[in-house]
């Protein structure tokens, strides 16, 4: 976590001059409000922020934020976004990327930042397409689905993102609507102030190209009673987070019960999932290199090392 | 008798601590003033498997293995005579028939083995008793009832008779075993010394150990040498460069760099990690290199070809880093994941798709390594660009003197950086410099605005790093304009594509000559020798060797291989009579490269791709060949 400034920040603060070419009424909008609002209702200063992102339409999200950005490779968004911050662990760091991006090609990379427990938050972008080459089926399309732009009903089944990130570590999981920004921000907010790797999958329309799950549909317009296909995991009571970390049966019973819940598809439950305070990667370390707590890699003088110790021990 | 020339082989199963053996000896013999020269065979398997370690010993500067050697220490049968009895495809068929005439050969007594049917009467046979003398030792300390928990000690067994056959002062190899074991394990350390011992007596008493032709004293005066592996010149380095992040994933024969690097994070505030694949090696490095750290990784070619994604990353976002060593192995695909190769060179030099700019080098011994590895965090943060050091198995695992460690480019350059809103650095480079009258922001010269990929004369824009005020850049592996966002427009790209490519010509003339090719060897030579990497030791032995019969051959060492200097390499391969090249990969990819460079057709190409390195004695066999005229074939080790 950054200073605070002691100008207070705006959402402004947080928007880049370049001009937006996502589709109109596109679910990014949403996501990309939810951030800078989660931005600026933690007033971290631009400089000391770092987003990054993989490839596709969300991909471009960074490019419309005025803080460090990082547009990565698809799938890869988590390895690039450890690495730097591993290298300066003063600064925050944002990931964020499509389905596809996180739960298909870059599955093995999920699994492994939820093992690693890095500090920093992950926002999916969950349109159940591939939006950026037309409508292809996602990692989170159900089997038998078809949305209009597939030749055909999908074959395979979708993967459960919330019972992956808490089977792969995970210490922070929720999930969320792009198209209800203030929530969204709410959860992207504790995401961030989140110790350790947190995993926001933030449900998404794609108008273009998912005429399955639309506007509409998340609305619930096609029930004999409009009601939304969404409901909020606190509104029931639940609580995911983890009160004692060292209780095994406590984490069993958070984590079963968080797993049930990503089960549900309606209506679909939003909000935290799950939650648990346990030392980061980072925290471990430190405990290793000491002295890389107060001084983050980026600043270390590395350049007047003795590497003589090293070759004496080879006469 | 042959004194201070000498090749000491053991060979038994992969687990037999053959390595702790070998490398007691070496050491013992470096300490005493001693040049050495040891590499390891072995097979990619844990237990079981056959492998071999060679020291070679010499008072002359040798940087190359012979096809013979003079003592061998048996631990197992296979280690005799291959392993033809068990394999449908034998894998080799032993060390006997490597073994000098009037050699020795030390064997396990339990291993029934009848000399008499060797046909090689000309040896010396030292049958010795290992487990007997491992219990013997023991049973002096009251533990002879443990004999089969110490069996790994046969090696030290092996050792110790050795040095009753070479004549090798005891004392001096007792004191490195020693300094091996040490603090709670001094008394396994004095363990072997008492088996080594008994050993060494055991074949003291045997008549025939007196007279043995080939002996070891030690040096006069023991110089102060140190006795490394590649891997740790290689990591090294890396410390001495001020790198801080270093990046891999298990590799053989990688991995050994990265674990040496670990072992020592806490003392130089570096830290290693070991990430899910090399998907995310890279791509963690590139990460942090951004950041503003100097990075790392290592891997072996199963391995880059899983990164080579993140470099074309590396360089169209012109990250400084990282510095990459890849340890090449026998290839295709897994191939030959514990033998010698220098396949990867044109894969080195086109990893990933587009046309883009990367540093490619490749030292041809640990001293060129340190130099280069060195110099390539230099070159990758001024430069902006992902930066090869080509390595290979033998280079990583060679255990050699070297006479003296020490850099002849030592300055640290990080390269023109944008440090804070004071405008220093674009203010340096200045906005007007730029080809096209203005940096790209399309605002005119006197905006002050800090661009990440501003259009400098020279292509380079001074580089921020995220945290910094004013600093602030964008980067996208797409195609971008200087702030950094995406463009696809065909002014942008041009000016772009201008601006990276053109860094390599920066580069060509920033490197110095030296680290870029030399050549060895007269001038006036009839024969002209083409080779890179791990090569150089031993064509410089063979020509030692045939200049002595009196040939005239130099040898041109290639070593930047992108850019390439191919001016240069033009002008002295002009002059050349014969020209052949030799190379450990099947296509002859260095003869190839300097083709496509230079217009010159090298048709005489020497290859070898066996999965071993090439030897002293190939090398002389082979280019005596060409000297002579003779039709080039390539070159195969292990014939019967």
């Amino acid at each position: 976590m950054s200073v605070n400034t002691p100008v207070k920040l705006t959402i402004k603060d947080y928007k880049s001059e370049l001009h937006n070419d996502w589709c109109a009424g596109c679910g990014d909008f949403g996501i990309l409000t939810s951030i800078q609002m989660a931005l600026a209702q933690l007033q971290l200063d631009p400089d000391k922020v770092a987003v990054f992102s993989g490839i596709g339409c969300s991909g471009k999200t960074p490019h419309y934020i005025n803080a460090y950005g990082f547009h990565t490779l698809h799938g890869r968004v988590l390895t690039v976004a450890t690495g730097a911050r591993l290298a300066n662990t003063k600064q925050t760091v944002l990931a964020l990327g499509g389905d596809g991006d996180g739960y298909g090609i870059g599955a093995g990379y999920f699994v492994g930042a939820g093992r690693r427990n890095v500090d920093f938050a992950y926002l999916v972008h969950n349109n159940n397409v591939y939006g950026l080459t037309k409508g292809q089926a996602s990692p989170t399309l159900a089997k038998g689905k078809k949305t209009k732009s597939m030749p055909e009903q999908s074959i395979q089944d979708g993967i459960n993102p919330v019972a992956m990130a808490i089977a792969s570590g995970y210490t922070f999981i929720a999930r969320a609507y792009a198209l209800e920004p203030k929530y969204t921000a709410g959860i992207i907010a504790r995401a961030i102030e989140h110790r350790g790797a947190a995993l926001v999958d933030v449900l998404q329309t794609c108008p273009t190209y998912n005429d399955l799950y639309t506007k509409e549909w998340y609305e619930g317009a096609d029930l004999p009673e409009k009601r939304s296909r969404l409901y909020k995991l606190e509104d029931q009571g639940f609580d995911g987070k983890v009160k004692d970390p060292t209780d095994k049966q406590e984490i069993i019973a958070k984590k079963s019960a968080a797993v049930a819940r990503s089960y549900e598809d309606e209506p679909i439950p939003i909000g935290v999932y799950y939650e648990i305070d346990l030392p980061t990667y980072e925290d471990e370390v430190f405990r290793r290199i000491p002295d890389l707590k107060e001084t983050p890699l980026v600043e270390q003088n590395a350049f007047e090392r003795d590497v003589n110790p090293l070759l004496e021990a080879m006469r | 008798m042959q004194k201070n020339r000498l090749t000491w082989m053991i060979g038994g199963p992969q687990g037999s601590g053959i390595n702790a053996s070998a490398e007691v000896f070496a050491k013992a013999c470096s300490r005493a003033g001693l040049r050495v020269y040891a590499n390891i065979e072995y097979h990619s398997n844990i237990m079981g498997k056959h492998s071999f370690y060679r020291v070679r010993v010499d008072d002359e500067d040798i940087r190359s293995y012979r096809d013979t050697a003079d003592i061998l220490v048996a631990l197992d049968d296979e280690t005799l005579t291959g392993d033809g009895h068990h394999r449908r495809w034998p894998t080799h068929f032993g060390h006997l028939h490597e073994i000098n005439e009037g050699g020795g050969v030390i064997y396990d007594s339990e291993i029934e083995f009848q000399p008499k049917e060797s046909g090689r009467a000309d040896l010396r046979f030292y049958p010795v008793p290992f487990m007997e003398i491992i219990k013997k030792a023991l049973e002096e300390v009251g533990k002879g009832e443990q004999a089969r928990r110490y069996e790994v000690m046969k090696n030290t067994v092996g050792l110790g008779a050795s040095l009753a056959l070479c004549d090798y002062p005891f004392d001096l190899v007792a004191e490195v075993i020693r300094s091996q074991f040490k603090g709670k394990r001094s008394e396994v350390g004095e363990l072997n010394v008492r088996a080594a011992r008994l050993a060494f007596e055991h074949v003291k008493q045997h008549g025939s150990a007196k007279d043995f032709p080939y002996t070891l004293k030690p040096g006069s005066e023991p110089k102060a040498r140190i006795l490394a592996k590649g891997y740790e010149i290689a990591a090294i380095a890396k410390l001495k460069a001020g790198c801080s992040f270093q990046t891999y994933y298990p590799i053989s024969p990688a991995t050994d760099e990265s674990v040496f690097l670990e072992r020592h994070q806490r003392d130089y505030n570096l830290l290693v990690v070991q990430c899910e694949d090399e998907i995310s090696s890279i791509n963690m490095a590139v990460g942090a290199a951004h950041m503003g750290v100097r990075v790392a990784t290592a891997t072996s070619g199963p391995g880059f070809a899983l990164m080579v994604e993140g470099i074309g990353f590396a360089s169209i976002t012109e990250a400084p880093g990282p510095v990459l060593v890849l340890y090449q192995r026998g290839g295709p695909s897994t191939g030959m994941p514990t033998r010698q190769e220098q396949g990867d060179l044109q894969f080195a030099l086109h990893p990933a798709q587009g046309d883009f700019p990367h540093i490619v080098t490749a030292p041809g011994d640990l001293r060129e390594s340190y130099q280069d590895i060195f110099s390539a965090f230099n070159w990758a943060e001024r430069y902006q660009m992902p930066i090869i050091v080509l390595s290979d198995k033998k280079l990583a695992s060679v255990y050699t003197t070297i006479d003296k460690l020490e850099l002849k480019y030592d300055r640290i350059d990080r390269g023109e950086r944008f440090t804070g809103s004071e405008w220093t650095a674009l203010d340096a480079k200045g906005p007007n410099d730029s080809a096209n009258g203005h940096n790209g922001n399309g605002k005119g010269a006197d905006v002050k605005e800090y661009l990440r990929y501003a259009l400098t004369k020279d292509g380079i824009s001074p580089r921020s790093r995220p945290g910094i005020p004013g600093g602030r850049f964008w980067v996208t592996s797409d195609e971008h304009d200087p702030d950094g966002h995406i463009t696809e427009g065909v002014e942008m790209r041009m000016a772009m594509m201008h601006k990276r490519m053109g860094k390599l010509a920066l580069v060509q003339k920033a490197i110095p000559q030296d680290q870029q090719y030399a050549l060895h060897g007269p001038a006036d030579a009839e024969l002209t020798v083409v080779a890179w990497g791990s090569t150089k030791g031993t064509i410089l032995d063979a020509i030692r060797v045939l200049e002595a019969q009196g040939k005239k051959i130099n040898f041109l060492q290639c070593r930047l291989m992108k850019p390439f200097p191919a001016e240069a390499v033009g002008t002295i391969l002009r002059k050349a009579k014969h020209i052949v090249s030799m190379e450990e990969n099947y296509s002859g990819q260095l003869a190839s490269l300097v083709t496509e460079h230079t217009g010159i057709l090298i048709k005489d190409r020497i290859n070898k791709y066996d999965g071993r390195p090439f030897s002293e004695d190939e090398v002389v066999r082979a280019l005596a060949n060409a000297y002579a005229g003779g039709k080039i074939e390539p070159v195969v080790t292990h014939v019967r």
